[in-house]
């Protein structure tokens, strides 16, 4: 039906300490809100992302619940305060149960 | 002859017209959130707690082209510590079928409480936005976003 969503995110590679910075998340997928009708007039199954997740170092930093208001091929941004370098994990969970992942690394130095 | 066909076809186009309104009449309306569920939707979250305004900063098209893609952008002021943030911050629409649009939840790692997201809008309507602080106190902020197109159904 339609090919694996595929998230992009943007993360800066290098952040002063301290520093407060934007991710910017965009990940393929169609939303299918299940308000929808086929042809036939029958509803389209809903299968929406529900859940954003964005953890640092292992910790959750940021989550997001989506509706099927949210649009096809969600963006999500928000912000971020450098402390310390490591590794971004963010989770997209589909209503189908799987779960899309993308790993960024992040460096903080002076 | 003449007038029995047009007798008909002016028949038929009555019944028609009829069907059609009767169709149009019985057709299940799309069932639409209106400022009751939102509140209803708020209740179950926050119970009959004092919403005060101030403090978010909604930002949202005044004007929306497309319905199916509008983008909105909360930020709630906050200095964003271990001591005093903002926990969750709540979307709602009053106007699309279902009243959620998106709820988040921030901590102080984020610095600045703000996100941006894509909404679908059905219609002209309302967007509501609750934000619940760490201290508990809950803010409202409420903007109105003219549709063009719908961004439901098709």
């Amino acid at each position: 039906m339609s090919t694996k969503p595929t998230p992009r995110v943007r993360v800066p590679a290098q952040v002063k300490p301290g520093e407060i910075f934007e991710i910017k998340t965009l990940i393929s997928h169609e939303m299918e809100s299940g308000q929808r009708k086929d042809s036939a007039g029958k509803i389209i199954q809903r299968k929406i992302i529900n859940k954003f997740v964005a953890e640092f170092n292992g910790k959750t930093v940021f989550e997001a619940d989506w509706n099927p208001a949210i649009s096809a091929n969600p963006y999500q941004s928000f912000f971020y305060k450098a402390a310390e370098s490591g590794e971004f994990t963010f989770t997209w969970k589909d209503d189908d149960g799987s779960n899309y992942v993308s790993k960024n690394k992040l460096t903080v130095a002076a | 002859m003449v007038w029995n066909s047009v007798e008909t076809t002016r028949r038929e186009a009555l019944a028609l017209a009829s069907i059609f309104g009767f169709a149009a009449l019985l057709a299940p309306k799309m069932s639409v959130a209106d400022e009751q569920t939102v509140a209803a939707e708020i209740k179950k979250l926050y119970g009959d707690k004092k919403l005060e305004s101030g403090k978010i900063k909604l930002d949202v098209p005044e004007i929306a082209e497309n319905g199916l893609v509008v983008p909105v952008n909360v930020e709630v002021e906050s200095p964003m510590t271990d001591a005093d943030y903002v926990k969750a911050v709540h979307v709602f629409a009053d106007g699309n079928p279902l009243p959620g649009i998106v709820s988040y939840r921030f901590s102080p790692a984020c610095g600045k409480a703000s996100a941006s997201t894509r909404m679908r809008l059905a219609q002209t309507q309302n967007i509501i936005c609750i934000a619940e602080m760490s201290n508990g106190n809950l803010h409202m902020a409420k903007a109105n976003v003219k549709v063009t197109i719908g961004g439901c159904g098709g």
